[in-house]
């Protein structure tokens, strides 16, 4: 019982630090599965900045290839750079038909950011979009943080800022304000690049963009198709509806 | 032609065939009166047949192991052929039986179904809601989510609240382990795929028997049987087969419009069919922020949540809400008006009713919503109201002012 009631203390600190940094709104972002251009871009910068410390082991690379209408040699040759050494302990690189797997070592994780890394195949789904790309753009300079980065959406993350180099550093402003018990509360207010990175700040925003919306189709490859195939099953149904209804008249004639 | 109705006949002087298609179908005589409301009864049968067929199919790629069941859902949702769309319609269709079998009581309710001779056939359905919450229950760890765990978790723990020193075996004896753990895990699929389909498809078999033994009620709540024609055929009456059949088909494609509607374009139904958390694998060390059972159950959910702990246990607050499910057992024997439908009934009942259904709803809405002193306060209102309802109706029939019913069925 102890246990789960520090679980639950622990589980509500973030929550707390959110709420003494003035409440952050998620910022919002569009999803467009239709943009091809967008979801390729997005896998790119996820198979280069996310994987393989986290790991995407629901999804596999030649779905992927199918999906966002690339061949499966331009995937094998650009886009698969690691082993699956739970697997392959010889560190064999994967194969294109693979799951992306992760290649760190869960124990190695553990030591180096003090967490387990989460799995990223279905983040979307349990955090939303408009989390991810929030999450995405509201890193900022803490020298209190082991790596020297916090972030606005999840305080005391445990993951460096690894976009760095294509966002640049920013850090964090602060303005006063009253809160409710009367007293003078710093609050976040916005950022300021002190360092720029390789990419503007439209830039960076669009590439954010990309990359949340490749997530969401990795939570949901389905999500490419089933509101297509919706379309004409409503359709078959209204039609069918007429049938059936015109069928139950004509029984029906000669009890009313 | 000829070979088919001597196969037929060959089988029918074995077996009662022919017998049992002219008792349940086409010579067993339903009133011409039905409604609206009287969809939701062969659409629930339509649901369970749904959900039996699905779980099958869900079953065949489906790990129930605590280390890989999670990924062994998006297997499902990936790699298997058609494996979202067998997925999001078992999970739609969980929402969707609920759905209907509350809208199936709440008809049985209006119109007084329940009634004499109908009693057993109302406890049959009341056992079958209660095997469905509990189907209901086991299933939704399946998935292995922070919320089938933690919901999980909640509710075996209602278990440890029996005081005297039983609660917390009784607890350890149905998780098999001393928290929710792979073992718990596996037996609950066992409950969940093999026990309480069983258990639901005898209850239906029973609640069908019971039903064409008594005949259905009507909307005027009138017995049929007590106008027969010179063959002893209820004059009010029409063979269920072909009438109602036809008539259920366009029922049938109306539900199913708005069934498909969720599974192809909101399956997650903005996390009220499946909760966003469930996306994150089980963690026994990281409880999630809030902790909501799924929409069917959070009246019953608000109701415990409404009881305050006594001495420190949990125990009132479940009796209570064991209570209000116990009751429904015993309203054939509360509700003492001589008029069974609504229609024919005083202003004290339908506003009775009214109350009541709204309590229930207000009563799900709060189960949802992080505890506050207000919403606290509110679910203590509305789960006396609940019990209020079944009280008002022992009392009603001293101050009832009732229309007189008529003989026939109105059309």
């Amino acid at each position: 019982m102890r246990k789960i009631i520090t679980a639950l203390l622990l589980s509500m600190m973030p929550a707390l630090a959110l709420a003494a940094g003035g409440g952050m709104k998620n910022y919002s972002v569009d999803i467009d599965m239709d943009n091809k251009a967008s979801l390729q871009r997005g896998a790119k910068l996820f198979v280069n900045y996310c994987l393989s410390c986290h790991g995407a082991k629901a999804m596999r690379y030649n779905r992927l290839a199918q999906d966002l209408g690339m061949p499966e040699k331009m995937v094998k040759e650009n886009m698969i750079f690691t082993a699956d050494y739970s697997k392959k302990p010889d560190g064999e690189i994967s194969k294109v038909g693979s799951l992306m797997e992760v290649a760190m070592r869960t124990n190695d994780a553990k030591n180096w950011f003090g967490t387990k890394i989460p799995d990223l195949s279905v983040v979307a789904r349990a955090r939303g979009a408009d989390w991810l790309y929030t999450y995405l753009m509201t890193f900022y300079i803490d020298e209190s943080r082991p790596f020297g980065m916090n972030n606005q959406r999840f305080p005391s993350v445990g993951m460096p800022h690894v976009l760095w180099e294509l966002e640049g550093l920013k850090k964090a402003v602060y303005k006063t304000e009253k809160g409710a018990d009367g007293k003078d509360h710093k609050v976040l207010s916005g950022f300021e690049i002190v360092k720029p990175g390789s990419m503007s700040k439209v830039e960076y925003a669009n590439a954010m963009r990309d990359l949340t919306n490749y997530m969401v189709y990795m939570g949901e490859p389905a999500l490419m198709e089933r509101k297509t195939i919706g379309v004409w099953v409503i359709l078959f149904l209204i039609l069918f509806f007429f049938v059936s209804y015109a069928l139950k008249k004509e029984y029906w004639k000669d009890i009313h | 032609m000829d070979k088919l109705v001597a196969l037929f006949e060959w089988v029918d002087a074995r077996f009662p065939l022919g017998k049992m298609w002219r008792e349940h179908l086409s010579e067993y005589y339903a009133p011409k009166n039905f409604n609206f409301w009287y969809f939701f009864g062969s659409l629930a049968l339509l649901v369970f047949v749904l959900q039996i067929v699905t779980g099958i199919v869900l079953t065949m790629y489906y790990k129930p192991d605590a280390e890989l069941a999670f990924f062994s859902v998006e297997h499902i949702m990936r790699d298997v052929e058609w494996g979202w769309f067998i997925r999001y319609m078992h999970s739609t269709g969980a929402s969707a039986f609920f759905l209907v079998v509350y809208l199936h009581m709440f008809r049985g309710m209006m119109y007084g179904s329940y009634k004499k001779p109908r009693e057993l056939l109302w406890i049959f359905g009341v056992l079958i809601h209660v095997a469905l919450m509990a189907e209901a229950f086991f299933g939704y760890l399946l998935p292995w989510g922070q919320m089938s765990f933690w919901g999980a978790q909640v509710i075996v723990n209602l278990f440890a609240a029996v005081p005297f020193g039983i609660g917390e075996p009784l607890s350890e004896w149905i998780r098999g382990d001393f928290v929710i753990s792979d073992a718990t895990l596996n037996r609950f699929f066992a409950f969940h795929v093999i026990a309480l389909p069983f258990v639901l498809a005898a209850l239906v078999v029973l609640h069908i028997l019971a039903l064409h033994e008594v005949g259905s009620n009507n909307p005027d709540g009138i017995e049929i049987k007590k106008n027969k024609d010179k063959n002893g055929i209820p004059l009010d009456g029409i063979p269920f087969h072909p009438y109602y059949t036809v008539k259920d088909i366009v029922g049938v494609v109306v539900f199913f419009i708005f069934f498909f509607a969720v599974v192809f374009f909101a399956p997650e139904m903005g996390g009220y069919f499946i909760e966003h958390p469930n996306f994150e694998q089980a963690d026994p060390l990281k409880t999630p922020d809030h902790i909501a059972p799924v929409w069917y159950f959070t009246p019953f959910y608000a109701m415990l949540r409404a009881v305050p702990p006594m001495l420190g246990s949990q125990f009132p607050g479940v009796m209570v809400m064991g209570a209000a499910i116990i009751v429904l057992f015993f309203l054939p024997w509360i509700d003492r008006s001589p008029v069974k439908s609504i229609r024919y009934r005083g202003i004290h009942f339908k506003i009775a009713l009214g109350i009541f259904v709204v309590s229930f709803v207000v009563l799900g809405w709060l189960g949802v919503q992080p505890s506050t002193p207000v919403k606290t306060l509110m679910a203590q209102i509305f789960t006396a109201l609940y019990f209020l309802y079944f009280v008002a109706l022992w009392f009603m029939p001293s101050f009832e002012k009732t229309k007189p019913v008529p003989e026939r069925v109105t059309s």
